[in-house]
């Protein structure tokens, strides 16, 4: 007689109708593949666990999104958000697609400057700007973003050793009706901050006021926050053209678009609910097109976007180490990826989906990292079917902020993948090892153990 | 490990406890192994008999088979005093 096959044993506890505190059942089929490669080839020939990128997907977030601007205003340019993630492979999939850079500190700056950007397309943003890097950046022609007074003046210091005027813009922060107000970087509309900066920059003669920006917050789910900034620059904007008479070439909106991950704390999937680039699009041209800008000379627009997209070109793929039964009687499962690799396991109810032919039985699961560590846990709560012992789960939505965020913490970071868009999957980071680690250390000689 | 007495099983793994109100759903091993139980085999009994009808190895049946006893014992299924 041919044996049956075996399934781990499971029972199910059956409560009367109400969808639980975590939502409906969401079924995730099995994924077999990621971005059409096996999940059990991958791990075989990277190990596990592994990012895997997708560029097509890239491409395809970008065209859309680029696509949803440039058909309802007519001058339109992103900024590829550095820190979002900055694998230099990822970097130029921008860039090769229109991108210009947009960076937070001299090492994002260099890494642009590596990426062979166009210095005059890198946007130096951030509050942590020292001499040596602002001076580079002018003298590139660099549009650097003044965040507060100290570094206005610093940089009217550093014009005059310049060899030309840097090209500069204010960074402006504003209520735009969504909570929390982010006022912490840039100058204040409402209060007359931004008006002072902009005086002073006039004034000096020795900066060239380019652009106004703002970056209103990240992960907003309201699209008509946008239109409020937009309206709200392109007052400033007039407002420059009428006092100074002098036209700006830009208006900055910065980031901030949702991307499909679910918020924690949040009942529907962030896929139902996260606002299109159409509605973003929408809220920022109309705004700036009833504004009173001229039409002959409507400033460029310039968008930051960052985990709107590339969250969704990425997966990490996890394999199970251990199944464990807490002492309230739900089941545990311990993965090989741990929230040091994730940090958007924070913020996210991350989807996650077993890799292989799922059995129907699912089960109320807590999914922890293997770190020994309290907070190691990837999801509280996830409907998932039976896993054993060295199965593999896909988490998605892992492109934004993971590989730039995460830690070198208890465990080494592993390999990133991309699937290029001829299919072929391509070694674009390697996993770390001892020596990536022992390499930056250095041992003071009276500290050397010697074995006899 | 005995059964509570009164459960009621279904042939296709619905599960209902008369003394408590609770109904459970059981996958097909997760049935076999109640089955077993209510024939009143013990552990290695079953694990044998397991073997023998599925592609299991006795270290993956023993492993899920005391997590499968802890949750019944858990949900009040089982008497406790084994
Ligand atoms: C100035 C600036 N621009 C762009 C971004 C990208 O934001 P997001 O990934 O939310 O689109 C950030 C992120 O914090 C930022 O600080």
């Amino acid at each position: 007689m041919e044996k049956k096959v075996y399934e781990r044993p499971h029972i199910i506890k059956l409560d009367a109708g109400m969808p639980g505190k975590f939502g409906m059942r969401a079924e995730t089929p099995a994924m077999t593949h990621v971005f059409g490669v096996a999940v059990k080839k991958l791990v075989e020939k990277h190990g596990s666990p592994l990012f895997v990128i997708s560029e097509e997907s890239i491409r395809q977030s970008y065209r859309k999104a680029h696509k949803a601007f440039s058909t309802r205003y007519p001058n339109v340019q992103f900024a590829w958000s550095y820190k979002t993630n900055y694998l230099s492979a990822i970097c130029n999939i921008f860039h090769s697609e229109g991108s210009w850079a947009e960076v937070v500190s001299g090492f994002e700056y260099n890494k642009a400057i590596a990426n062979n950007v166009d210095p005059k397309k890198i946007i130096f943003n951030g509050p942590g700007k020292s001499d040596d890097e602002l001076l580079t950046a002018a003298n590139n022609g660099s549009l650097i973003h003044i965040d507060h007074l100290d570094e206005l003046y610093q940089l009217i210091d550093i014009a005059e050793k310049a060899t030309q005027r840097p090209r500069v813009a204010i960074r402006v922060n504003m209520d735009t009706g969504i909570y929390p107000q982010w006022d912490r970087f840039g100058f204040n509309y409402e209060n007359g901050q931004a008006w002072d900066a902009i005086n002073k920059i006039m004034h000096s003669g020795k900066l060239d006021l380019m652009g106004l920006h703002t970056h209103i917050g990240t992960f907003i789910m309201t699209a008509s926050a946008y239109g409020i900034a937009a309206t709200k620059l392109a007052d400033l904007a007039m407002g420059l053209q009428q006092k100074f008479n002098h036209t700006i070439k830009y208006i900055d909106l910065g980031g901030g678009f949702a991307s499909k991950n679910t918020l924690k704390g949040s009942y529907l999937p962030g896929s139902d609910i996260s606002p299109s680039f159409d509605e973003y699009a929408e809220a920022i041209s109309s705004a700036l097109l009833n504004s009173s800008l001229k039409p002959d000379s409507l400033p460029l627009l310039i968008l930051e976007t960052g985990r709107a997209l590339v969250d969704s070109a990425a997966f990490l793929i996890s394999t199970v180490i251990a199944n464990k039964r807490l002492s309230n009687g739900k089941r545990a499962t311990i993965v090989d990826a741990g929230v040091n690799i994730m940090f958007t396991s924070f913020w996210y109810q991350h989807q996650i989906s077993p890799a292989q032919g799922a059995s129907q039985y699912r089960e109320d699961t807590v999914l922890y990292g293997p770190l020994c560590m309290n907070i190691d846990c990837l999801r509280e709560s996830v409907n998932l079917p039976i896993l054993n012992k060295g199965d593999q789960v896909v988490i998605h939505n892992v492109g934004a902020y993971n590989m730039t965020q995460w830690m070198q913490f208890i465990t080494l970071r592993p390999n990133i993948v991309l699937v290029d868009s001829a299919g072929e999957v391509q070694l674009i980071r390697e996993a770390e090892n001892m020596d990536s680690i022992q390499h930056h250390e250095k041992m003071p000689d009276k500290l050397v153990i010697n074995h006899p | 490990m005995r059964m509570n007495q009164n459960i009621a099983i279904s042939e296709t793994g619905f599960l209902f406890n008369p003394s408590t109100g609770e109904s459970f759903t059981l996958n097909p091993v997760g049935l076999k192994l109640i089955s077993y139980y209510k024939e009143g085999l013990n552990d290695d009994e079953i694990i044998s008999r397991m073997q023998e009808e599925y592609q299991v190895e006795e270290r993956e049946i023993s492993r899920d088979l005391l997590d499968f006893k802890n949750v019944l014992k858990h949900y009040l299924l089982v008497d406790n005093n084994d």
